[in-house]
């Protein structure tokens, strides 16, 4: 019984407790049991969480009639979660009770999926291997010396491995996108604003956004639909022009497909080309038309992301100052000896990296060249992708230069790491929802395509997304553990 | 360096210039970014939420009455106010500031320009108070204290910062003119404008230059000045220490001061080397202000008279000096007072003159520290009444003060006052002719004196006439009696 309901998606397990087939308990029992061995495994599992339910008493709402049906849910460490270690992967916030809950998870919680597991990330969601976590790396299940990517890196190992049915991630340049597709999992960031950011432990507030990381594009939309909306306490939320709906799609005749000729060339493996041009072949028996085009300010995106992304945190982490809550250092001398132990204990090298950074980014005499300089790149690639969409309807990328790599080896090289969200940024940067599905194999590990459209084209993304799924057939039941 | 009081001038060849930073609380229902209560005197930390402690995750929404009131003071000041206004991060790092930086507003504020009276605007924005610090020790200060507290009760008060031209040239108009603006901002209703309470704070920017010159000299900024006594006092001490310096063939360094009330002395809070870089950049997690005609008229429809208009009406209407109309209309309290007694409905009615004058002399000057008459015990309809009978000289003045004092000592009602203690004036009848001829046969000698041509001489004589009548006797009569009697 267990093996046929873990081999169900959300939807399909929501379906079977609407109908009476399964009960939510007994499918939340299953996974939380799955998560919970996982996290007793220590460094012998994926280490994919940082907080499991202890059990039926007192998991949320698991109302068989409700939207969700009572499918439990994995959420990122990140997502404030009342009661519940909210920690964002940092010892800086570590066993932090927040004492209210996100608004995307409290949605969720309403319709009908009850939280299961909080997800190891990077600190801050500063990473592409989730290796940057204070609770030690995450590891990807289809090879356990690989990383599943970052900074969601937990939630993707976890709907990768059948530890969770599905999970909420976050996406500030990739970090939805990218461990979705290291993993073999879909991952979506939908249009900037379109899901509440209240709750959210920021990393970079312009860009921060939270989306799904599921089995396939029917659940990500599922879970979507439940988790956007315009919210009170989030100024820059909005309403999508329609609701989110399922995707049923099974031809692509007459989407025109662009392909950037600098997201699809230089500086991504041979193996993953390979796989990303066979998916368009697909794509184009299914009636798409393919088109090159030019987003010619592309390859500045990370330049300006990696400028602009830290001026933000460099102020977002300013609050984690030994005042109020989290770490403080014992015994400070006076103020600022509490202030810089503190912060030097509580973060590790990579947040401290970015805050200095940052930093100096803003700095009196130095703002023009790098923060302002940043905002015109975002500006027009920006204008690069709004003319493209005059053309065609969605761009298609790799969503990651690479397979998963090794655990370590890449750690000490940032500028190699910050390459992975080389053909995620750019979309982040310009707000627009794109959608990670994967698309084949290299190296038999799991390879991502991107599919981007414009901002609230979301359901459009779906439904191609849906159509190329169907046909590629991707079978990511091996990395089921 | 100590109050030293003087306000240098002309005569040293210096001439003081000043600029003002005046914070004002406003008087909104909740918190400037988030749905906690305004309050003031509460248990500590009793009024708090995610927002406004800056917990992990939170973020902030712009409180559109805020907005409200920051247009109604643009409109006050004759503002341009900004369609489009965004809000800034100003970042450092202090135990009272919860995330680390305070959203306020910095190249594009709310209202640019405008004027108050003689002194011109630069920009009035908004942002968010801190929250209270308490030292506990004994130097009552972050250094060298056991610990210290906070109170976030306070924090994410909406303020509005108003920042003048440097159009001062005095401790005393600076003081002056703050409390033109604090009648303003009490008219409008969007602030309580209490020192004591924080509500009102200021802020100075003082430098010295030669009299005559354009240039301006090096400034610095003095903080910590929660009452107009202390503003007046620290100014007048930070100009004489900026005008020794100079005169002592020194430089002035800009530094930020703080004034301390009790001793007079200004110490250094930091120099230039050591002011903050607070990394200013646009606020990600707000949309700009857009500002739309319906606002606009929304907050000119709030708007009640302003001083200034109020004193334009008081000379039009009521037809006062220019200079009472703007004693009364600048200090609002008198020109509440001055308008509530012509509203008594006093029989004989008050002159609107004589009871400006008598507000603003007879009463401001026995009222000691009290800043508003209507907390005095003299109801604006006793003096209104006692303005009356004064002018329908049924109480001469001297009795008239007499009554004041009464007033001012235990309150009630003038006409009984002048019943109880006989004060009512004396026609100039009989009695009056005797009590004249009593006071010349008292005072032979003063009445030869004047019967010489010694004009003087008639004090002593009117003096015995007044003290014998309690005062209720008129002057002009009596000297006329003197005279009349002297000659026949």
């Amino acid at each position: 019984m267990s093996a046929e309901l873990l081999s169900l998606s959300a939807a399909q397990a929501a379906e079977r407790i609407a109908a009476g087939e399964v009960s939510a308990d007994e499918l939340f029992t299953l996974y939380r049991e799955r998560a919970a061995a996982d996290r007793a495994a220590g460094d012998e599992g994926l280490n994919c969480f940082t907080w499991v339910a202890d059990g039926l008493d007192g998991a949320g709402n698991r109302d068989r009639a409700a939207p969700l049906n009572g499918v439990p849910l994995a959420v990122k460490d990140l997502f404030c979660t009342k009661g519940v270690p909210s920690q964002s992967g940092s010892k800086i916030l570590e066993g932090y009770l927040p004492p209210y809950t996100a608004t995307a998870v409290e949605r969720l919680a309403g319709a009908g999926a009850p939280l299961l597991a909080k997800t190891n990330q990077d600190e801050f969601a500063m990473g592409s291997s989730t290796e940057n976590s204070a609770f030690g790396p995450a590891r990807n299940p289809w090879d356990r010396g690989r990383v599943p990517g970052g900074s969601s890196g937990g939630s993707a190992a976890a709907v990768a491995a059948g530890l969770a049915p599905w999970a909420l991630g976050t996406d500030t340049g990739g970090s939805i996108r990218q461990p979705a597709a290291l993993c073999g999992v879909v991952g979506m960031k939908p249009t900037y604003g379109s899901v509440s950011r209240y709750g959210m432990i920021a990393f970079a507030s312009s860009l921060d956004q939270a989306g799904p990381l599921t089995r396939d594009v029917r659940d990500a939309a599922l879970l979507l639909s439940q988790m956007v909306g315009q919210d009170p306490c989030d100024a820059t939320s909005l309403q999508l022009p329609e609701p989110v709906a399922l995707p049923s799609a099974e031809r692509l005749d007459g989407v025109r497909i662009g392909v950037p000729g600098e997201l699809t060339g230089e500086g991504i493996e041979a193996g993953v080309l390979e796989a990303f041009r066979a998916a368009l072949e697909e794509a184009v028996s299914l009636g798409a038309e393919l088109e090159e085009i030019e987003l010619p300010h592309a390859p500045h995106a990370l330049s300006a992301y990696y400028v602009l992304a830290p001026a933000e945190a460099s102020s977002n982490l300013a609050r984690y100052d030994g005042v109020r809550y989290g770490l403080r250092a014992s015994e400070p001398r006076d103020l600022l000896d509490m202030y810089t132990r503190t912060r030097h204990d509580g973060f590790g090298a990579e947040v401290k990296r970015r805050v200095m950074l940052g930093t100096y980014a803003l700095s009196s005499g130095y703002y023009d060249a790098y923060y302002g300089r940043a905002q015109r790149v975002r500006t027009k690639i920006a204008e690069d992708f709004a003319a493209a969409f005059e053309r065609v309807a969605l761009i298609a990328t790799p969503t990651a230069p690479s397979v998963a790599f090794a655990l370590g080896s890449k750690t000490g090289d940032p500028l190699a790491m910050y390459l992975n969200d080389y053909c995620t940024v750019p979309m982040s940067l310009a707000g627009i929802p794109a959608i990670s599905i994967p698309c084949g194999y290299s190296e038999g590990l799991p390879v991502g395509l991107q599919l981007a459209g414009p901002a609230f084209s979301e359901n459009a993304l779906l439904d191609a997304a849906h159509a190329l799924e169907r046909a590629l057939a991707f079978d990511g039941s091996r990395a089921r553990v | 360096m100590s109050d030293g009081g003087a306000t240098t001038n002309g005569a040293s060849g210096l001439e003081p210039v000043i600029g003002l930073e005046i914070h004002i609380q406003l008087a909104t229902a909740t918190k400037m970014f988030c749905s906690c209560d305004l309050s003031f005197g509460d248990p500590p930390n009793t009024h708090t939420c995610p927002v406004c402690l800056g917990l992990p995750g939170s973020l902030p929404v712009a409180n559109a009455r805020a907005v409200h009131f920051g247009l109604m003071i643009g409109l006050a000041l004759g503002s341009e106010l900004a369609p489009r206004s965004i809000f800034h991060r100003k970042n450092y790092f202090y135990p009272d500031l919860p995330k680390g930086y305070q959203i306020s507003q910095y190249d594009e504020p709310l209202c640019r320009g405008g004027r108050l009276g003689e002194v011109r605007i630069h920009r009035v924005h908004l942002e968010e108070d801190a929250a209270k610090l308490t030292h506990v020790g004994a130097s009552g200060r972050i250094h060298g204290s056991d610990e210290s507290i906070v109170d976030f009760n306070r924090g994410g008060t909406p303020l509005a910062e108003i920042v003048t031209e440097p159009d001062l040239r005095s401790a005393e108009q600076a003081g002056a003119w703050l409390r033109l603006l604090r009648t303003t901002m009490r008219t409008l209703g969007v602030s309580d404008v209490n020192m004591e309470e924080g509500s009102l704070r200021a802020d100075a920017n003082i430098s010295v230059r030669p009299t005559g010159s354009q240039e301006l000299g090096v400034k610095t900024e003095l903080k910590n000045m929660n009452s107009f006594r202390f503003i007046e006092r620290g100014i007048r001490a930070e100009i004489a220490r900026q005008a020794k310096v100079i005169e002592a063939g020194g430089t002035v360094e800009q530094e930020t001061l703080h004034f301390d009330p009790g001793s007079g002395s200004i110490t250094s809070l930091r120099s230039k080397e050591e002011a903050h870089d607070y990394r200013y950049f646009p606020e990600p997690d707000l949309v700009p202000v857009a500002i739309d005609d319906a606002m606009i008229a929304a907050a000119r429809a709030d708007m009640s008279e302003l001083p200034a208009d109020r004193a334009e009406r008081f000379e039009r209407e009521l037809s006062l000096s220019a200079e009472s109309a703007q004693l009364l209309a600048f200090q609002g309290e008198l020109g509440d007072y001055f308008e509530a007694a012509l509203a008594a409905g006093a029989d004989p009615s008050p002159p609107a003159q004589m009871l400006a004058n008598w507000i603003s002399g007879e009463l401001r000057g026995r009222l000691g520290e009290l800043d508003d008459p209507a907390e005095s015990n003299v109801s604006p309809a006793a003096l209104a009444a006692l303005v009356g009978i004064l002018a329908a000289k049924q109480v001469t003045v001297g009795a008239a003060r007499t009554v004041l004092e009464r007033l001012i000592a235990d309150g009630g009602e003038p006409a009984a006052i002048v019943e109880a203690e006989g004060l009512a004036a004396m026609d100039g009848g009989e009695e009056l002719a005797a009590a004249v001829a009593a006071a010349l046969a008292a005072n032979p000698d003063a009445a030869q004196r004047v019967r010489e041509g010694n004009a003087k001489a008639i004090g002593p004589i009117v003096g015995h006439v007044m003290r014998e009548t309690r005062g209720r006797a008129d002057g002009t009569e009596v000297s006329r009696l003197i005279a009349e009697q002297l000659a026949g």
